[in-house]
């Protein structure tokens, strides 16, 4: 149930951005969700209608989730290469001195009100 | 689509987490209070240690526990046995603890007259690791029948602990738990952890962690 956990703290930060910007009903919510950000998006998905359709200024509002791929850094040769498939080992010179650049996204990008 | 409205926010998901957090450490650091934030699995003697140190400590200084579990009063009534002020907070399902409900376990526990209060987390190695309590500390107890691998497997609660406490260490004899590959798989999370091996049972180990905490309460009263 890690998604459900996440979608209520979801809330709470949404609640303060509707609170501040004097927002009654929010329509959209757009989310980058990194891909190493441990987060699964089809569980945040029904996590995130249940909780949502649960509280008037939230009921109705979709969710769209902006995948962030996960790239990493080698310091020894410089390349840079996809994180989920080579994982920590840099594919072209086999260096372990390597350092994740993004994917670990988990951020409310926008809010939309019809 | 008239009065279409967008309002950037270019927040972290945990933004209200994260600021109730650090109001709650603010507070607590005024109070010269340390909260230390306990995480572990199930099973991998959070019960036990902290029992072991409130006997060891409880004459030095004053020692509370707010006691997450999903269900249950067990875990406070061992530790209010020990001598030391507890609350049983329930989660109601959730499988961790945030800064609000840690706030609400503080108040019921009244942090007067305290200089340390241990969080022990619902056991489990994913949610509480995301999860800002508040905490000044974080620290995991990983259990020598684990095994030396839960660094490759569960990276992110290693990756927030300032130390890890390798839990059952009189039972290594009757395990595979390389000790060696553990220093490098938590090194490898995070370059500045501490590891400290121990049994509660036995006490090997327990002076060192005694001595860390003894240091970190220090710390945090003369900031």
């Amino acid at each position: 149930m890690h998604e459900l956990g996440v979608v209520f703290a979801m809330i709470d930060t949404l609640e303060e951005v509707a609170h501040e910007n004097g927002i009654a009903h929010i329509s959209k919510v757009t989310l980058d969700l990194g891909e190493v950000s441990g987060v699964v998006a089809s569980y945040l998905l029904d996590c995130w209608r249940w909780a949502a359709d649960k509280r008037d200024w939230l009921e109705g509002a979709t969710l769209e989730v902006c995948e962030v791929e996960a790239t990493s850094v080698c310091n020894a040769c410089g390349r840079t290469y996809a994180t989920v498939e080579h994982g920590r080992q840099c594919p072209r010179c086999g260096s372990e001195d390597t350092e994740l650049l993004c994917g670990r996204e988990f951020q409310i990008r926008d809010v939309t009100v019809y | 689509m008239e009065n279409v409205r967008v309002i950037e926010v270019k927040e972290n998901v945990f933004a209200s987490n994260i600021r109730n957090a650090d109001e709650l450490r603010a507070r607590m650091r005024g109070e010269g209070c340390l909260l230390i934030n306990l995480m572990s699995s199930p099973g991998s003697g959070k019960t036990t240690l902290l029992s072991a140190t409130i006997d060891a400590l409880k004459d030095e200084m004053g020692i509370g526990v707010i006691e997450a579990d999903v269900d249950s009063a067990v875990d406070a009534k061992t530790i209010q046995m020990h001598g030391a002020r507890a609350v049983q907070v329930h989660t109601g399902g959730m499988c961790h603890l945030d800064a609000g409900m840690c706030d609400q376990g503080l108040a019921e526990l009244d942090t007067t007259g305290l200089d340390l209060v241990f969080i022990e987390n619902v056991g489990n190695l994913i949610c509480p690791a995301e999860f800002d309590t508040g905490a000044a500390r974080k620290v995991m107890i990983l259990s020598v029948p684990e095994g030396h691998d839960k660094p490759l497997k569960y990276p992110l609660i290693f990756e927030v602990s300032d130390l890890v406490l390798i839990s059952k260490c009189d039972v290594a004899p009757y395990f595979d738990f390389d000790m060696e590959q553990l220093r490098k798989n938590v090194a490898d999370r995070r370059r500045s952890s501490q590891i400290l091996p121990l049994s509660a049972k036995t006490g090997e180990g327990m002076d060192a962690w005694l001595q860390w905490l003894r240091d970190e309460v220090a710390a945090w009263k003369q900031a």
